[in-house]
């Protein structure tokens, strides 16, 4: 076996040693450890995408001396490698970013917490992309609900301590929903490796028995995951946790923890369930019409909202109506253009809260607009990257929404029942979108005299340097969307 | 034929204090135990004032339903809808159920192959007697090394909410009540004296043994974190610190978690790329056997008996 195959196994155990050294080094020592062990992880899944690419494969490692069916199994092949590179990288940059903010937010003796968190969450997405058993990723989902709690509640101000009290009970309710979905899975096929459920499902669909459990399985899993990713109803927790947190944490779990569990569905719809007979139930319909009443209600709500953070959180629940609206659709299509949106939606939204802590550092620390008013000519860097992010968002062409929302287009036009609905809500969520981020760009860039001191690029060099990569990366994803397109389809062909 | 004591000399007598004790002449507890009473808490005038008048405003504004009736009306809606929800979800996990295969039928999609060769291969392939352990760390070596760090991020995550600085712990004396507890408590102490060695030897026993009887890291460590709890309940944190303070948890628990991943690392390298593994099985039945199983079972013991000592150490005093 090559050696390059290891290194899913070696960068999941890496973050959780990185962790538990962590739980004893200063802040300092956690914090390089930090660094080094996320951009090591990236390095490491950056060889695996590679090698996976080249041949084109799918690798199982089997953790132990067991073969299936007895033991814990990887699976990965170009789509989990790339997810998890990307996840490493953007990691790596919303942490640059609010640098600054986690050295004032936090505590001095709890600043190597902060970085336990941050390593055991990049453990625990790493096992979510790459594992093929359905009760690791039970346990995964666990370790990343307390660890984002955690990322919520260290700076110990009262708002984060309710917001992550929300976070945590929608999110059990939500792993709870889960569990008892695997449960009854295990209970209807005798088998918790994905692979072997899959062959299981697919006897008893053609034989006929078990269809209501299996229908009731479904639905819990889909309604679990959907919960801890804040798809439309389930959303009450978002705006507090990603408003309040520090903003390396707010841009963390918009981009990355929301984005795990979407990835963890994605897996059972493909590889546990099989994508025709998931297809197939009702459940798609209803993931639909949640995903385009997530597109409108979302928007509804930033436009209403006075909090640029918290804008930018309800932003996010429109956003993820996009991705579950892709998965509806039910095609190929559709779901290549869901995984391109997690990128470029993962892309935008860190971006997005980083730069928009730089504009409100130069107002006074307000969050609200009348503060905010010509804040992109006090801090300059920050205020082109967040017309960057919002361009994107909007869909303007060269930035990344722009070809997630023309994929989404050209994947409802395939399915004739949910085109009309799909592209309806599409223009008009587009033209919400452009309703609060230019309002928010006017305002940022409409001169005024104001008391506040404005901040020179040198001052701040690491942030600056962060910003230039994040709008790097996504005019990458807007430029090179082919290649990317292309990886995506060939990862999901070898990916159930 | 017996003599009349002398009443100073019947005074020392056993008899004597335990019929005074029995009259409720004297309360074994004073001059034996110190109990300090809670400072009483002082508010100036005018924050109690301050804080009525708020309060008589939000409830005012905000909270009397008398007036607001929308705020009533969607407090009886929200009721409804969370009885009828619940009802609903209920009778379909309950309905679903009914459809489920019969609990014990031989023929249960989930009496297949997997549980089959635990129960008749299990000893030979893990060198574990009691096949749950067998089962969940030899077989299923990953998900548990997951959950032992469940219950580290737990941990981590109290420190996050209930650590306080030593400093202010310092400076606060007063206002906090974490100084006010009973302490010297007589019958606690005599019966930790008693239980808790037995109680430690017990927990040590039954993680020694998981490869062997029921029980394993997970029980015995909590079983020794409950001796642990039960030592500084009755002695306090100064006597506790002697042999197990901050130094030593940090130490225990993180050699534990590190060694433990070695392990698991090692597992895992050789069993992927198809090498021996060099950790001897040993013969079954005996203690120093299972493989990997005995190594991982101490580690996970401590790590447990760490983690439920700073649950009770941080929610009693903000620290270790």
């Amino acid at each position: 076996m090559e050696f390059v195959l290891n290194f899913p196994c070696f960068s999941i155990l890496l973050a959780m040693f990185a962790a538990i050294i962590s739980s004893v080094l200063k802040g300092r020592g956690a914090k390089i450890l930090n660094t080094f062990v996320v951009s090591l992880v990236g390095l490491m899944s950056l060889a695996v995408l590679i090698f996976t690419v080249r041949t084109g494969e799918c690798y199982v490692y089997v953790m132990g001396h067991f073969p299936a069916p007895l033991g814990n199994e990887l699976r990965f092949g170009a789509l989990e490698a790339g997810m998890a590179l990307f996840f490493a990288v953007i990691m790596l940059l919303s942490l640059n970013g609010g640098r600054r903010k986690i050295k004032l937010e936090i505590a001095e003796n709890k600043e190597h917490l902060y970085y336990v968190m941050v390593n055991l969450l990049l453990s625990s997405l790493l096992a979510l992309v790459y594992t093929n058993d359905l009760f690791t990723a039970y346990v995964f989902v666990e370790i990343n609900t307390i660890s984002a709690c955690g990322l919520i509640m260290i700076t110990e101000h009262g708002r984060c301590i309710e917001a992550a009290m929300r976070y945590m009970i929608m999110s059990l309710l939500g792993s709870g929903l889960f569990l008892i979905g695997i449960c009854i899975l295990y209970d209807l096929t005798g088998h918790l490796l994905m692979s072997y459920i899959h062959t299981s499902i697919e006897a008893i669909v053609e034989a006929g028995t078990y269809s209501v459990p299996l229908l009731v399985t479904i639905a819990l899993i889909v309604v679990g995951l959907a919960i801890k990713s804040a798809l439309f109803p389930f959303h009450a927790w978002l705006p507090d946790a990603y408003g309040y947190s520090t903003v390396s944490s707010a841009a963390m779990l918009s981009s990355l923890v929301s984005k795990g569990y979407i990835f963890l569905l994605i897996k059972l719809m493909y590889r546990v369930i099989g994508f025709p007979i998931f297809a197939n139930s009702k459940v798609i319909d209803v993931l639909f019409v949640f995903g385009i009443a997530g597109m409108i209600m979302g928007s509804l709500s930033a436009i209403r909202e006075n909090d640029i953070r918290r804008m930018i959180s309800y932003s996010s629940v429109a956003q993820i109506g996009y991705i579950y609206m892709g998965f509806g659709l039910g095609t190929m299509a559709g779901m290549v253009a869901s995984i391109f949106h997690i990128l470029s939606h993962a892309a935008t939204k860190s971006l997005l809260f980083v730069s928009a802590v730089g504009l409100t550092d130069v107002s006074g620390n307000h969050k609200d607009f009348e503060q905010l008013t010509g804040a992109a000519y006090r801090n300059k860097a920050a205020g082109v990257a967040f017309t960057v992010g919002a361009l994107s968002m909007v869909g303007i062409p060269a930035f990344s929404g722009f070809v997630s929302k023309l994929l989404f287009a050209q994947a409802a036009m395939d399915q004739h029942e949910k085109m009309l609905p799909a592209l309806i809500v599409l223009a008009v969520s587009s033209v919400l979108n452009v309703i609060y981020f230019m309002k928010t760009v006017i305002r940022i860039y409409t001169p005024v005299q104001t008391g506040y001191p404005s901040v020179r690029a040198k001052e701040n060099k690491l942030f600056v340097v962060t910003l230039i990569c994040f709008i790097v990366l996504n005019v990458l994803l807007g430029m090179c969307s082919q290649p990317i397109t292309e990886w995506i389809v060939q990862g999901l062909n070898v990916f159930a | 034929m017996s003599r009349r004591r002398e009443q100073s000399e019947y005074e020392k007598t056993f008899a004597f204090r335990f019929f005074r004790w029995l009259s409720g002449e004297k309360d074994a507890y004073i001059g034996n135990m110190e109990m300090r009473p809670q400072k009483e808490y002082e508010e100036k005038e005018e924050t109690v004032a301050e804080r009525m008048r708020e309060k008589g405003k939000f409830s005012a504004e905000v909270y009397d339903k008398k007036y607001n009736r929308e705020l009533r009306f969607f407090d009886r809606l929200y009721r409804a809808f969370s009885i009828i929800f619940c009802i609903a979800i209920v009778a379909v996990l309950i309905f679903t159920v009914s459809f489920l295969p019969e609990v014990g039928n031989e023929a249960n999609p989930d009496n297949n192959i997997v549980s089959e060769t635990y129960i008749s291969r299990g000893i030979y392939d893990t060198g574990t007697v009691n096949i749950v352990t067998g089962m969940i760390l030899a077989y299923r070596a990953f998900d548990t090394f997951g959950e032992t760090n469940v219950l580290f991020v737990a941990t981590c995550c109290v420190m996050i909410l209930l650590m306080v600085d030593e400093d202010k712990i310092r400076e606060n004396k007063e206002s906090n009540d974490r100084g006010f507890e009973p302490k010297n408590d007589v019958i606690l102490q005599k019966v930790a004296h008693v239980l808790a060695p037995v109680i430690f030897l017990f927990g040590i026993y039954i993680i020694l043994n998981g490869h062997l009887s029921p029980g394993g890291g997970f029980s015995g460590g909590a079983m020794i974190g409950a001796g642990l709890t039960l030592y500084v309940a009755a002695f306090g944190f100064e006597k506790t610190e002697r042999f197990f303070n901050e130094r030593v948890y940090r130490i225990v628990k993180v050699t534990a978690l590190m060694l433990y991943g070695c392990i698991v690392l090692y597992y895992f390298y050789t069993g992927a790329n198809g090498l021996a593994n060099l950790i001897p099985l040993g013969e079954a039945g005996r203690i120093l056997s299972g493989g990997i199983t005995l190594p991982i079972n101490i580690f996970v013991g401590s790590e447990v008996a760490c983690t439920i000592y700073a649950f009770y150490a941080l929610f009693r005093r903000g620290g270790l």
